[in-house]
């Protein structure tokens, strides 16, 4: 199992990172780190803790213990909104787009933020159009949220996370609902956003896992069980014993 | 009289107030706390209690006791009925969203004060109480019917203890509190169940209405000081607990009894209502709060 | 292709009608004074004030997603700061238009600050108490707003000279008090009206849909709430001070429960979220009133029925049921 350094160039570092609730141990003492320009997968089986932990990182849900790190600079109680602002994206497993807005204003309250507010309405229309066309939702700007289909609302709320322009995406089961044909242009997109942010993805299906992550984190009842290369962990049998089925 | 009598009298006023206020407010926090659901109208049914109360012993006057009990009887069930009615007529059908419901029960206390000032008029119009008689302290006389008031009030709460903790429908009750989900799939008939609730809830506030009309003369406007109260208790005994709600209402029942002997109305309610706003902003669980529900 | 910031998709090429249609409702005003009776002239003005108290009110409720049972406390704060401004130190009616409305900014971040920090039935109940609590407060400094009973301003110190035959006009006037009462209204329209085509207006709107998911885009919703609720508490408080200054009485009622439960009112009958549905529900409420008060006096009843019927049936109101079924531009 090769052992991810911690170096202090890494972007995302989390140290004795906790979470419990009454008596359960959501995330105990999580230890990762990620570095700049990867693709970390985050797997393990249900209730092992994993958007728990993606929950604490983006600032969703406070820390019961540990620190979280991001560029060096200790964020652990930072509230959301602030964490937005130095890079962090978060897109949710349960679709939570704005429904009653059309896809332009869904994508564009996340684009804004980066405007100055004299830039124009026809720049941030640009980036707009940019961002759905890059999601694969070119023109579809003027429909309402809730009219589109199911794995078009997942691709809406990846394009409202782009439009963030983050250094840290993180995308939690971006690709339960989508179709085959589907998943493979969400690969493909992922590797292109690769090359300009961090990602760092909760996922259950394994060949998009093998596919596109350079390093896989393995977690089982809070606890990281294991971390490395696709192939490693693959290959490690405690991880096929705690997590069937690969 | 000196201080020391002045205090009993106080006191006694005080936990007249109480009582009264306990079962008030018993009523819009059992309404809360299954339905999850602020009746604005809940004062309303309590002076609707009042009025009832007037019209039921005018039916027969010269016997105030059998007057009096035709009310204690009569009243809480039209008012329970009616209750019922609004239930099932309106509010269900607002599946209970919270907010939509405060419009709605603002709607129907505009609606209950108007037909009452429409068909009760303006005016205050005394009740006779049951039993005249005077308890003769050494320094002052207090009323008897008071103390009754407190020994029926005191009954009620025992009998709606009983009601919820000891009988089946009860424990329905309970149960649609604790899991609205788990009840339904139990077969409990969740709907009828919240109508039942509210009914209990508005016939908590009649009865109380009809007790204290022979002190306190009945008018169609005099639904809103018990709400104010009852709000206030609720709130700082907490959303949804029982047992603060009482507590509360002991502690606030007594505190504007006697507050009201030696001072003036209205810069004490400037203080209660700012006091209520301040404990919902920083206390939202109440001050008496119990952890679970 | 312009973002437009409103619940409903933008159709390209639909961009005048919502400017022609608000222009239009404009010079209809504007128009109606030389048309109406003098009784009509009167109401018009007091529903063009009224209506941009609902205005104010339909920001925070409409837009915002946030309902508030205590508005009449800012709109009482605009009467007071102005009436007692003029009628206790001589202010001139701008100056006293200004106190008032600062009194509004005044009370509205003060009361932000603490009731935004609670949300639903909670927030409900905070800006009730505090309303009665300021309702109360104006009952307990008798001595200096008489209460009930209120105090009559005398104006008549000011006044212009336009050049007409009655020589000059005072506040009172019905040109005069006409058209400031537009001008308020017109003002308060083209603040709503750009505010919500703008990028704040767009995360307000946001906020109501989902006020989670604005925080994890980025924004403080708090501090968008508190801008929201300030605005919408200013519009009122400048809504009450003209009604003090053009209607020369300054009175408790207007600091009363009702008082918060009337704007809710025009705002749900003409159709919250919508700009001009607080115009129609004021109006439509008040010749409602105006004329069933010919038959019997309890009129309360009919504003119970309306709200309960309103939140049963009609939710969306006029406006939002039109621009749902019809007229999906109308902003």
């Amino acid at each position: 199992m090769a052992a991810v350094t911690a170096s202090e160039g890494a972007l995302l570092a989390t140290r004795g990172l906790s979470r419990r609730f009454g008596g359960l141990r959501a995330v105990d003492g999580v230890d990762l780190t990620v570095a700049r320009g990867e693709i970390r997968a985050v797997i393990g089986p249900n209730g092992a803790g994993k958007t728990t932990l993606v929950s604490m990182i983006c600032g969703r849900i406070p820390v019961s213990a540990g620190e979280i790190r991001f560029e060096g600079e200790d964020i652990t109680a930072l509230r959301p909104w602030s964490r937005v602002e130095r890079g962090i994206a978060y897109t949710f497993q349960i679709t939570s787009i704005f429904q009653n807005l059309t896809c332009f204003d869904n994508v564009a309250l996340a684009a804004q933020r980066g405007l100055p507010c004299r830039g124009g309405d026809a720049e941030l229309a640009r980036k707009v159009e940019r961002t759905l066309a890059r999601v694969g939702l070119e023109g579809r700007g003027s429909a309402l949220a809730s009219t589109l289909p199911y794995g078009h609302q997942r691709l809406l709320e990846l394009a409202i996370g782009l439009a963030l322009e983050p250094k840290l995406l993180i995308l939690d089961e971006p690709t339960q609902g989508l179709s085959e044909e589907e998943i493979v242009g969400f690969c493909a997109l992922v590797r292109e956003i690769a090359t300009e942010a961090t990602v760092l993805l909760i996922e259950h299906n394994m060949p998009v896992v093998m596919d596109l992550a350079h390093l896989v984190t393995v977690m089982d009842n809070g606890r990281i069980l294991a971390e490395g290369t696709p192939e490693e962990i693959r290959a490690n049998p405690e991880v096929q014993r705690a997590y069937l089925g690969t | 009289m000196s201080l020391g009598p002045h205090l009993l009298l106080a006191f006694l006023e005080g936990t007249v107030s109480a009582f009264v206020l306990a079962l008030t407010a018993l009523g819009l926090s059992l309404v809360f706390g299954v339905m999850r659901i602020v009746n604005v109208a809940h004062g309303e049914f309590f002076m609707l209690g009042a009025v009832l109360a007037y019209g039921f012993s005018s039916l027969v006057p010269g016997l105030p006791a059998l007057g009096f009990l035709l009310a204690l009887i009569l009243s809480p069930l039209v008012v329970g009925a009616i209750a019922w009615g609004a239930d099932r007529l309106v509010l269900s059908r607002l599946n209970y969203n919270p907010e939509a419901t405060i419009v709605a029960t603002i709607g129907m206390l505009y609606i209950i004060q108007q037909l009452v000032l429409t068909f009760y008029g303006p005016d205050a119009h005394p009740v006779q109480p049951p039993i005249n008689f005077r308890i003769l302290f050494p320094w002052f006389g207090y009323s008897g019917y008071k103390l009754v008031v407190v020994a029926a009030a005191a009954a009620l709460l025992l009998l709606t203890w009983y009601l919820l903790m000891r009988t089946h429908i009860g424990l329905v009750m309970r149960a649609t509190q604790l899991d609205r989900e788990t009840a339904l799939n139990f077969g409990i008939p969740v709907a009828r169940v919240y109508s039942m609730i509210f009914a209990l809830g508005a016939m908590l506030a009649a009865v109380a209405g009809v007790l204290i009309v022979p002190i306190q003369q009945a008018h169609y406007l005099m639904g809103l000081d018990p709400l104010l109260l009852s709000f206030i208790t609720v709130i700082i005994g907490g959303l949804g607990s029982l047992r603060g709600t009482l507590i509360a209402a002991f502690v606030i029942g007594l505190s504007d009894g006697m507050i009201s002997v030696f001072f003036s109305g209205t810069l004490s309610k400037i203080i209660a209502t700012l006091l209520v706003a301040l404990v919902l902003v920083f206390r939202p669980a109440g001050l008496f709060a119990q952890s679970a529900r | 292709m312009s973002g437009q910031v409103l619940p409903r998709p933008a159709m390209s090429g639909a961009d005048r009608r919502p400017i022609s249609l608000h222009v239009g409702v404009l010079a209809l005003l504007f128009g109606l004074q030389f048309v109406l009776p003098a009784y009509d002239h009167t109401n018009m003005a007091r529903i063009m004030i009224l209506a941009s108290y609902a205005m104010g009110y339909n920001l925070l409720l409409g837009y915002t997603g946030l309902m508030s049972l205590g508005h009449a406390m800012f709109f009482a704060a605009g009467l007071y700061g102005a009436g007692l401004a003029a009628y206790y130190l001589g202010f001139d009616p701008l100056s006293a238009f200004l106190a008032g409305t600062i009194a509004g900014v005044g009370l509205s971040v003060a009361v932000g600050l603490v009731a935004l920090r609670t949300g639903g039935v909670s927030f409900m109940i905070v800006t009730l108490m505090f309303a009665q609590a300021c309702f109360l407060l104006t009952l307990y400094f008798n001595e200096i707003t008489q209460g009930d009973q209120g105090i009559v301003l005398d104006l008549s110190a000011w006044s212009w000279d336009l050049g007409g035959e009655e020589g000059p006009l005072g506040l009172i006037s019905p040109p005069i008090r006409y058209n400031l009462a537009l001008l308020l209204f017109t003002l308060c329209l083209l603040a709503i009206f750009f505010l919500m085509r703008s990028r704040i207006g767009r995360v307000l709107i946001a906020i109501r849909e989902n006020e989670p998911r604005v925080t994890m885009l980025g924004y403080h919703s708090f501090r968008y709430k508190l801008g929201a609720l300030t605005l919408s508490g200013t519009m009122s408080a400048a809504a009450g001070a003209t009604y003090a200054l053009l209607f020369s009485y300054v009175g408790s009622t207007f600091a009363g429960i009702q008082y918060s439960i009337l704007p809710l009112l025009w705002v749900l009958l003409g159709g919250q979220g919508t700009i001009l549905g607080p115009l129609l529900g004021t109006a439509l409420m008040f010749y409602l009133v105006d004329i069933s008060s010919e038959y019997t006096s309890s009129y309360m009843l009919i504003v119970g029925v309306a709200l309960v019927l309103l939140v049963l049936w009609f939710p969306k109101g006029i406006l939002g049921s039109l621009r749902q079924r019809w007229l999906p531009w109308l902003p």
